[in-house]
């Protein structure tokens, strides 16, 4: 291996790595507010990245109308719920009203807009309202019932819930696999590297990103109740702060980080329905190194995955995968000295 | 009456083949019976140690692959490919469960995920293991010259395995190291304070969950004769925890239950939803993933808890009456010292919850440690019993150091507790959370109790754990499940646990708290009768008509410093004493 090409496989590590670190921070935001360790956040990935594709070939994609069936289920039940709470049939069809409002609103202007091929970014757009909404969604029907369970049960929740994301998302995209165009084709020359403009798009929308959820926490109000919720439930429950709120809001942004990072990777690699799990679990294990507590740990875990997954895939291409989900091994084992360590202080 | 069905069923068993079942059903019972091995590991690692593994079918690929490998290459013969595979399974489990298990339940559940992943594309890659076409031609087994090469002849070789494995586990389950097992499950500070190396527990779990996976894979290389990887990924990883979560993680026979409905229910989804959509794909995992959200949020307990419900467990046997009395430790002379505190002081960050804290328990004592709440007074118990380390003085039993001991090893050197809240197993007997104190005086492993070679030892421990329960006035309720107890009863069995260890100190957070005034009068005279026999007392409580009856000395603690020692009388007059209660006049 020579500098160029070391420097090559550098590059790809860290774009994908990127990638990792978006998801890596939704999957550690996640666990901190719910306790939920949300496998299925790379399933978002692939629906971000395949309804994009199918919008491009002017269908509706079938994740809208997954969003309109959850949608009314989960107006359902809440009705259901309220009735049953005694409140007066008014109050709960408008409840019932405003939790629909979105869901069927995005439906429409989809069904509209679909045949029109709208330009890339205008599509985007819609891609992301379709699938950041599906993530408030998950966490009512799934996982809302058991909030008070454990972080076993928790966990066996979202592997049911990856199973059904990923067993629909076939039903929707197909087994075929797609690959986006990019959303920009320009290519810079430095010395021996070619900078995709696409990869540029990568490193700046996340560098963004990262900021804009800083910002989110420590400077809005809203970011702080999340905050709140992850260091103590019941604290934050009787400070007025609603837990399930919070889990919807923390859910709705995995959402949105997973559907943007399926827009983001959709121009580099061709995504299949089974796609994003394999993506997910890379970002993942870029969270384990923060010990799914740590912002800046899983994320610099992240790129180290990236950049890990790009070398083994020069030297042993066949053996890419496993040289990935072995390096949960050695992290593992370096935590739970960290572990150790850590209640002794206490 | 459960019994007389267990026999209907093994009855069944033995001659299904036998009748003119259609080929097609004893090849769906095969596949059930290979399952239900896999299931059973996961009830044991779930179900009962509360851990969780998606990583099983990799388990069962190890022990495949190791079959059909070494008899297509090296010839090796099936009956000793078996051990082989159970020897490699026992490699990556132990190194595995060693990895992750010292860290929070949900690191070994994420680790096994990837080691599914891994070892799926590590089958899939490797020459020698036929890439993923897999091996081909495996040979079927032959049981003393004859051919299991039918699915019918097979039949009886599995579910002779799967049924002994069934039985094994629930040996195991009622033994001592089932006991230690279930402890575990809802937080390990009980478990270690009864001396429990909860860490060795739950690697043992794993294993054996491990290892009944890879028996499974031996005899799926031998029924298929061929192997390939895809049975063995993440995706038949998830649907061994849906078969065990269905059927009723906490039950044994949920296990066969729940990879029977599966499979069939698997069959078919495979045959109907393909001709609804069109085109063939595994559509029935969004049945499977619905399902086993909706089994969780509604029946968390899987179909076998009905079942339990209508043929409850029958009641214990007492086979015990006659069993030997088990050894007792030597008891201190009267009035030696046996706890030293001096200095005691824990930190939590800049709060000093245990401000250097010094105090002395003599043989045949009982020391209450009274004070307002917040005053420190368990935390000064966890540091006694090595739930927490100290940040600084020294704890002395018997002159020997004991500050820097995990709580296992302070067990071992007869100490002895009870909780401030109720630490228990809801779902065991109150005999049976009872023996669970006597945990150190026995040695019945995990290999003893399957074989139930453990029997003796076994009754003289549950021999104890009913002694102890008399001693305290529950013999009669020794039967019921701890979980039905009211407060007041829950407390006495703890303490009756805490005596089954045979201690030479006994600590008490808040006994007599949820008590009625007759037993709390019962339980003075049971106290009273231990500082008789030499035992050394203490004794956390607010109940002051109890405490100043009882004991010989007081301390006070408040704002986590002593306040003052001494008789019962002397604090009594105290007005620093009353100032700390009630404050002072400014």
């Amino acid at each position: 291996m020579d500098f160029s090409i070391a420097s090559i496989l550098m590059l790809d590590g860290i774009t994908n790595g990127a990638i990792y670190a978006l998801l890596a921070l939704a999957t550690v935001l996640v666990f901190a507010v719910t306790r939920v360790i949300f496998i299925p956040q790379g399933e978002f990935v692939a629906y971000g990245a395949l309804t994009l594709a199918l919008l491009q070939l002017g269908q509706v994609p079938g994740t809208v109308w997954l969003l309109l069936a959850m949608a009314l289920l989960a107006g359902a039940l809440d009705a259901v719920a309220g009735l049953r709470r005694g409140l007066p049939a008014g109050a709960v069809a408008l409840g019932a009203a405003r939790s629909l409002a979105v869901p069927v609103a995005v439906t429409a202007i989809t069904v509209w807009a679909a045949p029109l091929k709208l330009p890339l970014m205008l599509q985007s757009l819609l891609t992301l309202a379709i699938v950041t909404p599906l993530g408030p969604l998950v966490y009512r029907l799934a996982y809302e019932k058991l909030a008070d369970a454990t972080v076993l049960v928790l966990l066996i929740v979202s592997v049911g819930t990856h199973f059904a994301l990923t067993g629909l998302g076939l039903v929707f995209f197909g087994a075929e696999g797609f690959r986006n165009p990019s959303f920009w084709d320009e290519r810079f020359t430095l010395g021996p590297v070619t900078l995709a403009g696409q990869a540029l798009i990568i490193f700046m929308v996340s560098l963004a990103l990262i900021i804009g959820l800083f910002l989110f926490f420590e400077r809005t109000l809203r970011g702080k109740a999340l905050r709140a919720t992850a260091v103590n439930r019941l604290g934050a429950r009787l400070m007025g702060i609603s837990t399930s709120g919070a889990g919807q809001l923390s859910f709705g942004l995995a959402a949105f980080i997973g559907a943007l990072s399926g827009l983001l990777i959709g121009p580099t690699t061709t995504i299949f329905y089974d796609s994003g799990f394999l993506i997910g679990l890379k970002g993942f294990i870029g969270a384990i190194f923060g010990a799914l507590a740590s912002y800046p740990a899983a994320a610099l875990g992240a790129v180290f995955v990236g950049l890990i997954e790009a070398f083994g895939s020069f030297w042993a291409s066949a053996f890419k995968e496993v040289i990935v989900f072995t390096l949960i091994l050695p992290v593992l084992l370096w935590r739970s000295f960290q572990a150790g360590h850590h209640d002794e202080e206490e | 009456m459960r019994r007389r069905f267990l026999l209907a069923f093994v009855a069944l068993l033995a001659v299904l083949p036998l009748l003119p079942v259609p080929e097609f059903w004893i090849t769906q019972a095969n596949y059930i019976g290979l399952y239900t091995l896999v299931a059973l590991g996961l009830v044991l690692l779930t179900g009962v140690a509360g851990l969780t593994s998606f990583g099983q079918a990799a388990f069962v690929g190890l022990g495949a692959y190791s079959a059909a490998y070494l008899t297509l290459t090296h010839g090796v013969s099936p009956w000793l490919t078996v051990w082989i595979g159970l020897a490699f399974t026992f490699g990556a489990a132990l190194l595995l469960g060693w990895v992750t298990l010292r860290m929070s339940g949900h690191f070994l559940p994420l680790a096994t995920i990837a080691w599914g992943l891994s070892l799926y594309y590590l089958l899939g890659n490797l020459d020698f293991l036929g890439k993923y076409d897999g091996l081909l031609g495996v040979p079927a087994l032959s049981f003393f010259g004859m051919p299991l090469n039918t699915g019918r002849s097979f039949f009886w070789l599995l579910w002779v395995i799967v049924v002994l494995a069934a039985l094994a586990v629930i040996a195991l389950l009622d033994s001592r190291t089932g006991r230690a097992m279930r402890a575990v499950k809802g937080g390990t500070t009980m478990a270690e304070a009864m001396g429990v190396d909860t860490f060795r527990i739950k690697v043992t779990a794993f294993v054996l969950a491990a290892l009944l996976a890879s028996v499974s894979g031996w005899l799926f290389a031998h029924f298929q004769r061929t192997v390939n990887p895809s049975p063995f990924g993440l995706k038949m990883g998830i649907e061994y925890l849906f078969m065990a979560v269905v059927g009723g993680v906490g039950h044994v026979w949920g296990a066969l239950v729940g990879a029977g409905v599966v499979k069939i229910m698997e069959d078919q989804l495979q045959h109907w939803l393909p001709l609804l959509m069109g085109t063939s794909g595994n559509y029935e995992i969004i049945v499977f993933g619905v399902l086993l959200i909706l089994v969780l949020q509604y029946a968390r307990d899987g179909i076998w808890a009905f079942v339990e419900a209508r043929f409850p467990k029958p009641q214990r046997v007492r086979d015990w009456a006659d069993a030997p009395a088990l050894p007792e430790r030597p008891k201190p002379p009267h009035g030696e010292l046996v706890l030293d505190v001096q200095a005691a002081r824990k930190q939590f960050g800049g709060l000093v919850a245990v401000n250097d804290v010094s105090f002395q328990v003599r043989a045949g004592e009982i020391l209450g440690l009274i004070g307002p709440n917040g005053a420190g007074k368990s935390t000064t118990f966890n540091l006694v019993t090595g739930v927490l380390p100290v940040s600084g003085g020294q704890v002395l039993l018997r002159g020997e150091p004991i500050h820097s001991l995990p709580s296992r090893e302070i067990a071992r050197r007869g100490v002895s507790r009870t909780f401030q809240h109720v630490k228990m197993i809801a779902n065991m007997t109150v005999l049976e959370n009872v023996a669970l104190g006597a945990h150190l005086r026995g040695r019945g492993g995990v290999g003893a109790s399957m074989l139930r070679l453990d029997r003796a030892e076994e009754r003289r421990l549950l021999r104890e754990a009913e002694r102890q329960l008399a001693r305290i006035g529950m013999a009669d309720r020794m039967h019921e499940l701890a979980g039905n107890l009211a407060l007041g009863p829950q407390r006495l069995m703890e303490i009756a646990r805490a005596l089954c260890a045979d201690p030479s100190l006994l600590l008490l957070d808040e006994p007599a708290a949820g008590l009625r005034l007759k037993e709390k009068q019962a339980l003075a005279d049971v106290l009273r009768q231990l500082r008789g026999e030499g035992l050394s007392i203490l004794l956390v409580e607010h109940d002051m008509d109890l405490v100043m009856g009882l004991v010989d000395r007081i301390v006070v603690m408040e704002f986590g410093t002593k306040l003052i020692e001494g008789t019962p009388e002397e604090v009594q007059a105290s007005p620093a004493v009353r100032a700390a209660y009630l404050g002072t006049e400014h």
